[in-house]
């Protein structure tokens, strides 16, 4: 049971994907300019990582080793453009957003780190796990990074103005994200080291 | 269940499987989604010319033509009410964007005034740029009501009419640049009819 629990909770902050193992940079600094992208293409990147999670660990047997690059490849990219489809036709307001991050997904580093790193050497249940673990994980960091530079940067949080003037307009450029990422993840380390000593 | 050796026969067959089944679902979910993608446009559409056209009983989008220029293609939705002109729905477009293309649409009243302005798609700067949405600024609504035959569209730097949005001068002239082209268009289409 702990062990489960561990496997559950590791992506949070143990091992969380955007501030321990630093994946996936781009979506992090590319679509984090407001609070409700971090969520949106946090929950699409979840819902991939977690479905490539499972079907490399069904199939990690039959699949021949000095081809699994190129099967994990096809499988992702095939979640991802369903993703793709899915969002466009049923939540277009949320595709005008990320549209041009959706089909990025597929060279995110997260999601075959995970197949590589995990789902090729765990089973099923395991690997379903360590999908949802580090899809939360990420979604939290995106959403955490993308409410700071919204803040900072536009003076609105989720779209709700806090203040009526503008803001420091460098949070929402490209040097913000920067910033931001580094700074959030120097206190990433300092709690977890208070966290798990050692 | 052992491992499948790295065999030129299994490793053939395996990708072979996997992309026959990969495609074979992404088939499906385009047969699926097909429909509801081409609604989710065509209802984006159909109020982004209810926004910018006054009340019309036609259907523009069955009588729409269009210009072709040298950057792209502009068209045009004539609104109808009884049937008489009432407005054209102009999307325009512009290349000089901060970051890529902007689309706009642009409602214009048979005497040449704006009635109002629509932003369809463009990737500025958010909390800069992206002030050329109505729903961000009032940058756009000061296009409205005005007489595109005298007002010079440009910003007051470039010494034209346009208040230009704080920081967000490239945005700005890009804006103009898509209503200018739009004007230029529908003046040529109408000297030809």
């Amino acid at each position: 049971m702990n062990k489960f629990f561990d496997n559950l909770t590791k992506g949070i902050l143990k091992e969380n994907p955007t501030f321990i193992t630093i994946l996936g940079m781009c979506p992090t600094l590319g679509v984090t300019t407001l609070a409700a992208n971090g969520i949106g293409m946090g929950l699409a990147t979840t819902f991939v990582l977690i479905m490539s999670n499972v079907f490399i660990a069904i199939l990690k047997n039959l699949i021949p080793d000095k081809v699994r690059i190129p099967a994990y490849i096809v499988i992702i990219a095939t979640f991802v453009t369903i993703v793709d489809l899915v969002i466009a036709g049923y939540f277009p307001a949320l595709y005008a957003q990320l549209g041009i991050f959706i089909p990025l997904i597929v060279v995110n580093c997260i999601i075959l780190g995970r197949a590589e790193a995990y789902a090729a050497k765990n089973n099923v249940l395991d690997s379903l796990i360590d999908g949802v673990s580090m899809g939360a994980g990420l979604t939290l960091a995106l959403t955490l990074i993308g409410a700071i530079r919204e803040v900072l940067g536009t003076g609105a949080i989720f779209g709700h103005k806090l203040i009526a003037s503008d803001a420091i307009l460098i949070f929402v450029l490209p040097p913000g994200a920067f910033i931001v990422l580094a700074y959030v993840i120097a206190l990433v380390n300092k709690i977890n080291k208070a966290i798990y000593k050692g | 269940m052992a491992k499948t050796q790295s065999t030129l026969k299994n490793m053939l067959l395996c990708l072979f499987i996997v992309s026959f089944v990969s495609a074979g679902s992404l088939g499906y979910v385009y047969e699926k989604t097909k429909e509801p993608i081409a609604k989710a446009a065509l209802s984006k559409k159909t109020s982004a010319l209810k926004n910018v056209l006054p009340q019309f009983d036609n259907d523009p989008l069955n009588e729409k033509y269009s210009a072709n220029t040298p950057d792209g293609e502009i068209t045009f939705y004539p609104a109808k009410k009884d049937g008489r002109l009432v407005g054209t729905a102009i999307e325009t477009f512009t290349n000089k964007g901060y970051s890529g293309n902007i689309r706009l649409i642009v409602g214009l009243l048979p005497d040449g005034r704006i009635n109002n302005i629509e932003v369809v798609e463009h990737k500025e700067t958010p909390g800069l740029g992206d002030k050329i949405e109505p729903a961000k600024s009032k940058f756009s609504d000061q296009f409205n009501g005005k007489d595109l035959s005298s007002l010079v569209l440009k910003v007051k730097k470039d010494g034209g009419d346009v208040d230009a949005i704080t920081a967000a001068t490239i945005s700005s002239r890009a804006f103009c640049d898509a209503i200018q082209r739009a004007f230029d268009a529908y003046k040529e289409k109408r000297g030809n009819n």
